[in-house]
């Protein structure tokens, strides 16, 4: 997975709560915090700065020695380049960015429709050996892409889902559910299941009293989850490069990295592809960061 | 309102766990009926089973005149409070109250009615604009406590209601509870282990052990003659002191000399011991008429009352309860002398009561 937990529990509104008191040895103190955390943000960051400064320079200035970092000519050219084709009309790249948020849209939802019901049974009822079912349904994500790649390209190509949209959408999928459901079973132990046991005394189903009560609670935590999901859908490079071939099929990290290679490679259109590839993931993390704060933090707040 | 009758109930978990053992509880139409027990011992598990969101593993239950064994608990028509109260979060008070009765499609009028009758009888009035973290946890049991109340259902089921409160909080919420109940009529189910609470709301008490029912009765009776050796110590703040005592010349003799007057009726060739509560004794100067010699080990001096304990002969730590008037020192040497009627006789072997 492209982000770990502790990346996002790491977030700046949680350090919030630490007392100033404690926090800061004094004004030397913090200007020295200061210094470090900037000298850090820069390393970290300057592959990211790269990038966008090369997506809007010209070309001769993206190859210039020495590197020019403020001195440019500011161009879109290379965004127009993404999503138009040199001769008029829809580019691979932009078709190749539609098919990942297809791909990653629809396999996010379809493993967040199967894993969020599937934690709730595992966390409420009974099964016979949840341990060990738990533990399998783990186990499916211990193989890494690259190992199983094979043959599963030996059984698409049998039941022609090789090259297809529905293919990638599946094994995505199929890999995400594992995760939801792990992830989500802690979120529904958390909700205490009197709710529900309330509610059926009050004459709901067992079913109309998971989705009126439980599910609202649980808003948060499928937002974590589902974040989770999509940003390896959205990033999935080895399946996506074995199983699809053709450019209307092909999502956008492989199409990226087609883009590298050969004879010349247009370094500004790989950074703008790459920009434009960056910021959806961003925006909806951006987007849903209250839930994802408090989902990963659900746990630590007493009932 | 209906009685609720159980029936040789017997739950075990599938993972093994058998909590409740064997049951049998007949709970008449608007009574307040207590189980009393130790932590573990099958309480709510039975209650769960009743409310039918615990499938017995044997057993019927009855509600009224239906069998229940197979009804969903939507159908059982009952209220249930939980100890941690179940408030819906995302719900202002109103909506919480309001939330059965939709279920079962009231129109919104009676749904309105309902809602503010509910709300005067528990005095919410001002609460039902909030949502349950803005409430105390005093008001959080209120709210719970009008949510049951609102659908009118045919039983209230309430599992330990009080035990998060602060205790000046649960005094006045029990004689609101009792005080309820006496009005609506309603049979209602109450699960605690705490014994005040089980003494001053029970019209009956049900104690439990172990998964098993060891006396039905009302406080008095459960108070003066504990069915068992566990009920016996179960019973009481300090419970009763068991002695071990052998009949002789027509007393109750201890090791020590205490003679109590024996019961009727008492087996020959047993080990026995007589539960004498801590009132039926007085502590004395020592040497006083019809006491025997003993020995002051502490005093727990508790305003309205001061507990002591004494040795006396071969029998360690006897609670003795006098008023706060009569002082003695610790170490002191003073006379136990045994005040009350006939105390309850216990085999040793048995557990039981003998007579
Ligand atoms: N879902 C379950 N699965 C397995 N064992 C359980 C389950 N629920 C309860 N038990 C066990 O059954 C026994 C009785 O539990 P129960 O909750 O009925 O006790 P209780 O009398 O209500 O206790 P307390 O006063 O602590 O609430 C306990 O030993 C408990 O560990
Ligand atoms: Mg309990």
């Amino acid at each position: 997975m492209a982000v770990s937990v502790d990346e996002a529990v790491s977030t700046g509104p949680a350090r919030d709560h630490t007392p100033p008191a404690r926090r800061l040895g004094g004004r030397g103190r913090s200007v020295l915090e200061i210094a470090l955390l900037t000298l850090l943000a820069v390393v970290m960051l300057f592959p990211v700065l790269w990038m966008i400064e090369t997506s809007i320079k010209e070309n001769r200035d993206v190859y210039a020695i020495p590197a020019k970092f403020f001195d440019f000519t500011v161009t879109l050219e290379h965004y127009k380049d993404v999503f138009v084709a040199p001769g008029g009309g829809r580019s691979a790249l932009s078709v190749a960015f539609l098919n990942s948020v297809v791909v990653a849209g629809v396999s996010t939802l379809l493993a967040t429709v199967l894993g969020v019901p599937a934690a709730w049974a595992y966390s409420r009822f009974a099964v016979k050996a949840k341990k060990d079912q738990l533990f399998f349904i783990l186990s499916t994500r211990f193989m890494p892409p690259v190992v199983v790649v094979v043959p599963i390209f030996l059984m698409y190509r049998q039941v022609g889902l090789i090259d297809s949209k529905l293919g990638l959408i599946l094994i995505y999928a199929a890999f995400n559910v594992p995760f939801t459901i792990w992830m989500m079973k802690g979120f529904v132990d958390e909700v205490p299941a009197e709710y529900e046991d309330a509610a059926m005394l009050d004459g709901y189903t067992r079913l109309q009293a998971f989705r009126l009560f439980t599910l609202p609670l649980l808003v948060p935590g499928i937002a974590a989850t589902a974040v989770f999901a999509l940003i390896f859908s959205w990033n999935e490079f080895v399946f996506a490069t074995f199983l699809t071939s053709s450019d209307d099929v092909r999502t956008a990290p492989p199409a990226i990295a087609g883009l590298i290679g050969g004879t010349t490679t247009d370094w500004g259109l790989v950074a703008a592809a790459s920009v434009v590839f960056a910021l959806p993931v961003l925006v909806f993390a951006y987007l849903v960061r209250k839930h994802l704060i408090a989902g990963v933090t659900l746990g630590a707040v007493r009932r | 309102m209906a009685g609720i009758e159980v029936t040789a109930l017997h739950k075990r978990y599938p993972d093994g766990t058998v909590a409740v053992e064997h049951v049998d509880l007949s709970i008449g139409d608007g009574e307040l009926f207590v189980m009393l027990g130790p932590s573990g011992c099958g309480k709510t598990t039975t209650l769960r089973a009743i409310a039918g969101l615990e499938r017995q593993t044997t057993g019927d239950i009855r509600i009224g005149d239906t069998l229940v064994n197979d009804l969903p608990p939507a159908e059982r028509d009952i209220a249930m409070v939980f100890q941690f109260y179940a408030l819906y979060p995302h719900l202002k008070t109103r909506d919480n109250l309001a939330f059965p009765l939709r279920a079962e499609g009231l129109p919104k009028s009676e749904v309105q009615e309902r809602v503010a009758e509910a709300a005067r009888l528990m005095r919410l009035g001002p609460l039902l604009d909030r949502r349950p973290r803005q409430l105390s946890g005093g008001e959080q049991q209120r709210v719970a406590l009008a949510r049951a109340l609102v659908r009118r259902p045919r039983a209230f089921l309430m599992d330990e209601p009080l035990t998060n409160l602060d205790a000046e909080l649960r005094a006045d919420m029990r004689t609101e509870i009792k005080h309820l109940q006496g009005e609506l009529g309603a049979t209602m189910v109450y699960v605690t282990h705490d014994q005040v609470e089980a003494m001053s709301l029970g019209h009956r008490i049900a104690i439990l052990n172990k998964g098993r029912v060891e006396q039905i009765g009302t406080p008095l009776e459960v108070y003066d003659r504990p069915a068992s050796l566990f009920c016996a110590a179960f019973i009481g703040s300090p419970p009763m002191n068991l002695i071990e005592v052998e009949v002789a010349d027509g007393k109750l003799r201890s090791q020590g000399g205490l003679a109590l007057t024996p019961p009727p009726g008492l087996p020959r060739d047993r080990r026995l011991v007589a539960g004498v509560r801590p009132e039926a004794l007085e502590v004395t100067e020592p040497g006083a008429e019809r006491s025997v010699p003993a020995r002051v080990v502490s005093a727990e001096w508790l305003g309205d009352e001061i507990i002591y304990v004494v040795d006396h002969s071969g029998q360690r730590d006897v609670r003795v309860r006098m008023p706060p008037t009569v002082r003695f020192a610790a170490d002191a040497p003073v006379g136990l002398r045994h005040t009350g009627g006939t105390p309850a006789v216990y085999d040793v072997s048995t557990e039981e009561l003998v007579a």
